[in-house]
């Protein structure tokens, strides 16, 4: 339930609706969204970035809480561990099961490989089962991987990687195939086709969608099918370090029992890093849409082995994040509200942008609403936030749409008395994703041998802003490509003898550069958000 | 705003803490001193991980909600559970028949539900997973894919069914027949992969790719965008 001030508001906005419900906004031409970027986005707040100081993109600005980490000190000793002992041996090592590590997974093992799975948390525990809206995909008459392609560059800012890019739209489709004949249950029309809707920076209807539900339905059915196909996985286990060989060539990884604290060589063939985004690093000190585990173990790891990152100051910030009730502060509120016809009104019941904008120019008008124009509404915990007019889809598409269509949003509104389906929601952006990444190409290699990556925790498919159904999408696109070409290549690989050789140079280029004492252990592996009451503790059992 | 609200009493695994009103179960535990590595995932309500059973202290009934969702209360006496470990049927989808038989035959304990209707009152999500069950044991598949939809998997309906059953993995099942058999696939998407591996678009893109980028922009800026409204909504 509302607050009584936030009631009455509401009244004010309705009393708009009627006009509202006519009226078109026009999308802003490129001079007003890079003005409106330029000036609010988050991106743009030079105090929040320094450059790096060590590691292939030294000379490179990023976020201070990421740079800490890409800075850091490793958690293991080189000289205690003996990497030519391992306790696995495999041809693809796969690291986080996401929709990416588990595609890759699926794809090694299916081209023969002998996998293993490592994850910090449970599998399938990762963003992709949050992933509400949809994936993009250009398959109707009317639209092409073309059109597909134009609307990702001119949302990236046509700073994406073409090739990427390209090997995304084209791939779209068989990606969509290949989960639909997995079994996920995609929101169709009775003869079997898709019933598709437009998103923020989609000129065409191309997202597919199963309810609000779509990443959870998408990782359920993976999840399945890895346990289907008995790919050995280890849960609560943490890579906290890659091992090379003498050659430069991945040799593996040391991973760490998250529980008993102990740690465990794995040696690969290859490697597959899917370990995500970072949302949990609170850049800015944004609330975030991510999972617990989202700390950016995965650009730590390949940082320290030579990978080279690439738009690493750039992140996505979720224009409509829940900032009421403050239960919920920071949690998603899907675009597909919009996407169904919802709009952003203020508090005068006045829209200030066409809500279908690519999310970076959404975020931005929110921030220049609430900040500059005072136009907010100020919650009982001191966050302002607009109204996401949600009543307006039932309005416009007919009675019981919202429930059919958002069943996760209504039924995590209802938990505290908020009807979204009679009363709009409150949301302020929230960090949602890390549009750069760690260098790929379209086979997912990274430029260490036998080092793959893909999902999140790459970059240059998105450019400098990501649009709503890539990054799902880009997780069974990339995730397959990666799987397959780790596989070939763990066949073909003359290993030579594993080392942790890196990590001691790595340690004596930050006792170089003078930042060794200063800069935290990384990776992170899980934010800390246990309160301390006086900052003093002990451990039970001393290490 | 944690330190100005009242403070309530909970109990964690029958322990005493004091914590502000308003706290999830999750950030209660966090506040509380407890750093989570099981029994927290998404923290938003889609991943299941944080499955929760409470009761009050006078007051036993025991009550299931996800940690990161449910709002503590005072008095409330809290255990969280790990992924409850149950039995999997493994299976080759593409060789399964969609029908009631076949379920059966994976999940043969299926039969033994005698209607207690604990699993329906245990789910977080407000399911009805005896009736999804009911369809799956009647040969409904269509019926229990869409009752399971919104289904976490958080495992708490296995973890108290008296019998052993495992709701949560007899909907995936289904789920997962309805949406390789019993609905059909879509053609456009078909054809589209073909035409793709036909090279149908390969000039189009490599012209696009082939474009400076202020040749780029205007192609960006002057293309035609389908409304978003104005379709055949059923």
């Amino acid at each position: 339930m509302y607050p009584a001030y936030l009631e009455e508001n509401i009244h004010t906005v309705e009393d708009t609706r009627v006009r509202r419900l006519i009226e078109n906004l026009p999308r802003l031409d490129e001079a007003a969204k890079d003005a409106l970027l330029k000036k609010y986005h988050p991106d743009y707040i030079k105090s929040s970035m320094r450059k790096l100081k060590v590691g292939v993109n030294r000379g490179d600005y990023t976020p201070l809480e990421l740079a800490d980490l890409l800075e850091g000190n490793s958690r293991i000793d080189p000289l205690k561990i003996d990497p030519s002992s391992p306790d696995y041996n495999v041809d693809v090592l796969v690291i986080g099961c996401g929709g990416a590590g588990a595609s890759a997974a699926l794809l090694a093992q299916e081209a023969g490989a002998r996998v293993l799975i490592t994850t910090k948390l449970r599998l399938g525990d990762a963003n992709t089962v949050g992933a509400q809206a949809g994936t993009q995909a250009a398959d109707r008459p009317n639209d092409s991987p073309a059109i597909h392609y134009l609307d990702t560059m001119g949302g990236g800012h046509f700073e994406n990687i073409p090739e990427l890019v390209e090997t995304l739209v084209k791939d779209a489709p068989s990606a969509v195939k290949w989960l639909e004949k997995l079994g996920v249950n995609w929101d169709k029309a009775p003869d079997g086709s898709m019933r598709e809707l437009s998103g923020g920076g989609t000129s065409r209807r191309r997202l597919h969608s199963a309810r609000d539900y779509t990443g959870l339905e998408e990782m359920r059915v993976l999840r399945d099918e890895i346990l289907n196909k008995k790919i050995d996985y280890l849960e609560y286990t943490a890579a906290v370090e890659l091992i090379l060989d003498d050659k430069g060539q991945i040799a593996g990884a040391v991973l760490l029992n998250m529980e008993t604290e102990e740690l465990i060589i794995a040696r690969a063939r290859a490697v597959i890093l899917a370990t995500g985004g970072l949302g949990r690093l609170h850049i800015q000190g944004f609330p975030t849409t991510n999972h617990y585990g989202a700390t950016a173990d995965g650009l730590v790891l390949a940082y320290r082995a030579g990978a080279r990152l690439i738009f690493i100051d750039t992140m996505q910030y979720h224009p409509t994040g829940a900032v009421f009730p403050l239960q919920i502060l920071g949690q998603l509120v899907t675009e597909k509200v919009r996407t169904l016809g919802a709009q952003l009104v203020n508090n005068r019941g006045e829209q200030f942008i066409m809500p279908l904008e690519p999310r970076d120019v959404v975020t931005s008008a929110i921030i220049r609403e609430c900040r500059e124009n005072q136009l907010g509404l100020k919650t009982p915990n001191g966050d302002s936030g607009v109204w996401l007019y949600s009543p307006m889809i039932d309005i416009i598409r007919g009675d019981g749409t919202i429930a059919q269509e958002l069943p996760a949003m209504v039924r995590q509104y209802r938990r505290f008395n908020i009807d979204i389906t009679r009363e709009p929601i409150l949301v302020y952006p929230t960090l949602h994703y890390q549009n750069g990444g760690i260098k790929i190409d379209t086979e997912g290699a990274t430029n260490v041998p036998g080092l793959f990556a893909a999902g999140e925790c790459t970059g240059g498919v998105h450019g400098r802003n990501r649009l709503i159904g890539n990054s799902t999408l880009e997780l069974f696109v990339f995730g397959r490509r990666a799987g397959l070409a780790a596989a070939k290549y763990a066949k073909d690989v003359k290993r030579g003898n594993p080392t942790t050789e890196h990590v001691r140079r790595w340690q004596e280029e930050l006792k170089k550069a003078g930042i060794a004492d200063e800069r935290p252990v990384s990776p992170r592996l899980l934010p800390d958000y246990a309160r301390r009451n006086g900052g003093y503790t002990s451990r039970v059992f001393p290490a | 705003m944690a330190e100005q609200a009242r403070l309530i009493d909970i109990y964690l695994l029958g322990k005493r803490y004091r914590v502000p009103e308003g706290l999830t179960i999750l950030t209660a535990l966090e506040y509380s001193g407890y750093h989570l590595l099981r029994g927290c995932g998404c923290r938003a309500g889609f991943c299941g991980a944080c499955a929760t059973i409470y009761n009050f202290r006078h007051d036993p009934q025991l009550r299931y909600d996800l940690a990161c969702q449910k709002t503590v209360e005072p008095e409330m006496c809290i255990v969280q559970i790990p992924f409850f470990p149950a039995v999997k049927a493994l299976y080759d989808l593409e060789k399964l028949a969609a029908n009631g038989e076949k379920v059966k035959a994976l999940y043969p304990d299926i039969v033994k539900c005698y209607g207690c209707n604990t699993c329906t009152k245990t789910c977080p999500q407000g399911l009805e997973v005896m009736w999804f069950m009911t369809d799956a044991l009647r040969g409904d598949i269509p019926a229990a894919a869409d009752k399971s939809f919104d289904c976490l998997m958080c495992g708490l309906c296995a973890a108290r069914c008296p019998q052993g059953l495992v709701p949560y993995y007899v909907g995936l099942l289904c789920r997962r027949l309805n949406g390789r058999y019993l609905t059909p696939p879509a053609e456009h998407v078909a054809r589209r992969v073909e035409e793709i591996a036909a090279g149908k678009f390969d000039a189009e893109i490599a012209a696009l790719k082939k474009s400076g980028e202020k040749e780029l922009r205007q192609k960006y800026t002057e293309r035609d965008v389908e409304p978003a409204l104005e379709q055949n909504w059923e």
